[in-house]
């Protein structure tokens, strides 16, 4: 008990930190859990550590959260899963709910509304930025598909205002359409 | 009352934002922005500053400053929980499945479906976002076009899709540039 009892402490402070200094989306963090976990503390192995992360990345949710819930639960079982996702979730929960705090007072300062009209502007490259390297990504994972695909759920979110979450439904649902045709034309391509 | 609003908005959020980080975006918008009414379009933009300057993935940040903003600390930790919720259960069950079967083909399937969607998703909140910097009023604007945004947006771009620098960084040398420009035009 006493030796477990360690052992989640060690995995609580390990997924704190983690949490708490990685700035950027979910694989940074995914990234450094495999640093960590993996190659330091050796509570994983690379492999499962890889089946994890695509795991995560299959469900809904924040990859980093999803990920933390798998790796919890193959190092301590359920509570260590509970253990890791608490680690995981404080670090914003409370940095947020500081900055959330002060942002009235802050937002009415001038200077400080020079900075973030100019950091508007920044965010609107960095999202330009993710969607260009994202659309080249996904062309060459499917082309005419998901160019489609990209311009049709486009449209209807930024014309059309069709509920967000029809959309997903309705792309998921051709995913398994269309790629599951293609999966069986190849298979009777490979037959004859 | 508030508190089961606040966890059913950020539950849909939890249970349908595929693809992490910004996939999420136009999600929170639609819940938070069109649906509630819990934050403007400005604020919104203001979230997704503070978001991607602070650790943490961005649905989490988004669920504590609204949770926070609209009923206190109880509020954020109701969001939060309210985010999670929907993945643990699904991510034990695929966990279950996966043991069982190893292989999910019409989970991969589904996925390769969503994966363009989501291109569309951010760019739809790129629109948002664009149109609220380009066509703000400032001591910058001439006609209807905000210059200034223009001038910070393109060598955002410029920064970050030639030379690779970090979107933190970036982030922060526009914030710098805003300062100077803004501050400049005010002391004129």
């Amino acid at each position: 008990m006493k030796k477990n009892f360690k052992l989640y402490i060690s995995l609580f402070l390990t997924t704190l930190k983690i949490s708490a200094f990685t700035f950027g989306g979910g694989f940074v963090i995914v990234s450094l859990m495999r640093k960590e976990f993996v190659q330091k503390r050796k509570w994983l192995t690379e492999q499962e550590m890889l089946n994890y992360t695509a795991l995560a990345q299959s469900s809904p949710g924040a990859v980093a959260i999803n990920t933390s819930i798998l790796v919890g639960h193959h190092i301590g079982g359920f509570l260590g899963s509970i253990v890791t996702v608490l680690a995981a979730a404080l670090p914003p929960l409370v940095i947020i709910s500081i900055i959330s705090l002060f942002y009235n007072l802050i937002r009415e300062n001038l200077i400080v509304s020079y900075i973030l009209m100019g950091m508007q502007a920044g965010v609107a490259a960095v999202l330009c930025d993710v969607i260009m390297g994202l659309s080249a990504s996904v062309w060459r994972e499917s082309k005419t598909f998901a160019l489609a695909v990209m311009i049709l759920t486009f449209l209807s979110l930024a014309l059309l205002s069709i509920n967000i979450i029809f959309v997903i439904v309705a792309c998921a649902v051709a995913g398994v359409i269309y790629f599951g045709k293609i999966g069986k034309k190849g298979l009777k391509n490979d037959l004859s | 009352m508030i508190y089961l609003e606040l966890f059913w908005a950020f539950f849909q959020i939890g249970l349908f934002s595929i693809g992490g980080g910004y996939a999420a975006l136009p999600l929170i918008q639609q819940q938070i922005v069109n649906n509630y009414g819990w934050l403007t379009v400005s604020e919104f933009a203001d979230l997704i500053i503070i978001a991607e300057s602070t650790p943490g993935p961005i649905a989490l940040n988004a669920a504590t400053f609204v949770g926070t903003r609209v009923a206190g600390f109880a509020g954020a930790v109701i969001a939060t929980i309210g985010f999670i919720a929907p993945s643990a259960v699904i991510i034990a069950l695929l966990l279950f499945l996966y043991n069982r079967y190893k292989n999910l083909k019409y989970v991969n399937d589904a996925l390769r479906g969503l994966r363009p969607a989501v291109v569309g998703f951010i760019a739809a909140a790129a629109l948002t976002i664009l149109k609220l910097t380009f066509f703000s009023e400032s001591a910058a604007t001439v006609g209807l076009v905000n210059i200034a945004s223009l001038i910070i947006f393109t060598l955002a771009l410029i920064a970050l899709r030639k030379f690779k620098i970090k979107p933190i960084m970036v982030l922060i040398g526009s914030g710098i540039l805003g300062l100077v420009i803004y501050g400049g035009l005010s002391l004129i």
